[in-house]
């Protein structure tokens, strides 16, 4: 996903001379390809990410549009309130850039999980929050946020991730894209987790399932009209997501009340403690159910219960 | 047209006025604070920025970004006074929809950045200055920062920032008024030796009497001290300035006055 961003940005920065990136002293070999191209709209700004974060407001104050870089959490959490006072209070072209969301960086230990990201920034102001599932949608969404006025943030995977949209996408703000028709059941997968959820919907469907499938890049702006369609016409909904707490599946099940409809909701995260022991990516998220087994197990549970009588009394 | 040192110092007295006005009848606080900075604010808005209050996002014009956000009742007081919205309006301050709210506030014409939460204004004055440079503008940046702020770790990032991309047209103005939020400065975290510090992060520093209006000019226009480097000037002051029982005195960091304190201020101060 970040060769993705990457190179999108480098296309976008040729057509538009406001763009300029601004990096954590980090990203080694892949962000050479912007600052070789262009140097005078290109700065590392040290291991001082506040300074960081204050520096992209000031040149947004004066007409630019910056890109700030680096991973996991150190963008968002060490510079929080760069973001909320600087950045969002006053509306600016600021993006955030954190490579190696969720457990991206698994075995490098719980200061490296960017766990609690998508909760923490959609509750600030103006901003949206982006997660893109594969590297086609984070393309897209680079494009997106490039022309659109105000903070994004945007929270990519690493690298190697599978692309999982046959051809280019044309993304609009704020909403879902439907990966895979169904009446019986709806997946709705955020960020890295694509992949396991669309293996998920296979095994389900070889269980004689029909499963929808939507990828939900943005958790702010939320396409609340996506979930009420699903709630709707499936009414069987799993949020899944490699972050703890506060994340997608707050978001959706607070939208969720807010329709008054009966639904069978269940929130897939990781737990709410820290993972304090090491493992692969996949590994670490299997431990936490979010394997496409597990994921498989979870929503066959949900639509049993949403299919079972003792449910119909309230339903 | 740049005015003589002499009404500078009316000026300056002026906005005191304000703020003392301000605070009584917001019962707001922060009054010492405003006071020692009357004079900076006075020599930078009438004689050093270049600005223009008919024209507020002029795009070569000066920037100067008050961090210590908490000086706010004397900023409004000089924007208003310098023509950037009618002075009658400083009456709304701290009351119901008004946009002139206790710490500094954008959206108020001339204000550039909202502050309030101290050791945001440097990183933001090191990008409008870089903008500058790369831009080839020959804006400066002027960044009013507090003594006690000098305790966030960001302002030491930023002042890491500015020499290593040579932001020679950003200037830093210490108000050192030696008292912060809980006492005084060389009790909490002492700054000192504070100019050495800048000189070692290889700043042009400058000392003056942050009072004296012939050493504010001199001081505020002949930058840059050193080119390729960016400036500070250390301004020596004292809280509560121009107003006797309020100087140098932690208590003026919080209270507002009474009817009768109002009333003895604005009589020492002339108004």
């Amino acid at each position: 996903m970040r060769t993705a961003f990457v190179e999108e940005l480098v296309r976008l920065a040729g057509e538009d001379e406001r763009i300029w990136l601004v990096c954590g002293d980090l990203g080694y070999t892949v962000l050479e390809a912007f600052a070789q191209r262009f140097p005078e709209r290109y700065l590392n700004a040290g291991v001082a990410e506040q300074n960081m974060t204050g520096v992209a407001a000031g040149l947004a104050l004066s007409g630019k549009t910056v890109f700030t870089y680096s991973i996991a959490n150190f963008p968002v959490m060490r510079c929080l309130e760069q973001i909320r006072d600087d950045v969002c209070y006053h509306h600016l072209n600021v993006k955030i850039v954190a490579v190696g969301g969720g457990l991206a960086y698994a075995s490098h230990g719980y200061t490296h999980h960017a766990v609690e990201d998508i909760a923490v920034m959609s509750a600030l102001p103006n901003i949206a929050v982006i997660a893109p599932g594969d590297p086609v949608e984070a393309r897209a969404v680079t494009r997106v946020i490039a022309s659109r006025d105000g903070p994004a943030y945007l929270r990519l995977g690493k690298a190697g991730e599978p692309v999982l949209h046959s051809t280019a996408l044309t993304l609009d703000y704020g909403k879902a894209i439907v990966l895979r028709e169904g009446r019986d059941l709806t997946l709705i997968s955020i960020g890295g987790m694509l992949a396991n959820t669309m293996d998920a919907a296979n095994q389900l469907a070889v269980a004689g399932y029909s499963v929808r499938v939507m990828s939900m890049p943005f958790a702010v702006p939320l396409d609340e009209d996506a979930i009420r369609d699903a709630v709707m016409s499936t009414g069987v909904i799993l949020t899944i997501e490699e972050h703890s707490q506060g994340g997608l599946g707050t978001l959706v099940g607070e939208c969720i009340a807010r329709l008054g409809r009966a639904a069978t909701f269940v929130p897939l995260r990781l737990g709410r403690l820290p993972i304090k022991t090491a493992g692969t990516q996949e590994q670490l998220k299997a431990c936490q159910g979010l394997s496409p087994e597990g994921i498989a197990r979870s929503a066959e549970s949900a639509f049993q219960l949403h299919a079972s009588p003792s449910r119909q009394v309230w339903q | 047209m740049p005015r003589s040192a002499d009404e500078l110092r009316g000026i300056a007295n002026t906005l005191r006025a304000h703020a003392v006005r301000m605070a009584y009848r917001s019962r707001g606080a922060h009054l010492g604070s405003c006071l020692s900075m009357a004079d900076i604010l006075a020599c930078l808005y009438w004689n050093s920025l270049r600005i223009d209050p008919t024209c507020p996002g002029w795009r070569h014009r000066d920037r100067f970004v008050l961090s210590k956000g908490h000086g706010a009742s004397i900023l409004y007081a000089a924007l208003a006074e310098r023509g950037f919205f009618p002075v009658e309006e400083l009456e709304t301050y701290c009351e119901l929809h008004s946009r002139l709210t206790g710490h500094v506030t954008a959206g108020v014409p001339g204000v550039e950045l909202s502050t309030g939460s101290l050791g945001h204004g440097l990183p933001v004055g090191c990008g409008m200055a870089l903008a500058a440079k790369r831009d080839r503008s020959a804006s400066r940046v002027v960044v009013l920062l507090s003594d006690g702020e000098l305790d966030e770790g960001s302002n030491w990032e930023a002042i890491l920032f500015a020499p290593q991309y040579e932001l020679d047209n950003l200037l830093v103005i210490v108000d050192y008024n030696r008292i912060q939020s809980f006492g005084r400065v060389k009790d909490v975290l002492d700054l000192d030796p504070l100019s050495d510090k800048f000189r070692a992060f290889r700043w042009a520093v400058r000392e003056i009497d942050g009072h004296d209006m012939e050493q504010l000019i001199e001081g505020l226009t002949a930058t840059p001290f050193e080119p390729g480097k960016p400036g500070v000037l250390i301004a020596h002051t004292r809280k509560g300035k121009g107003v006797s029982f309020m100087e140098d005195n932690l208590a003026w960091h919080y209270q507002s006055p009474s009817s009768e304190q109002a009333m003895l201020a604005l009589r020492e101060l002339g108004a």
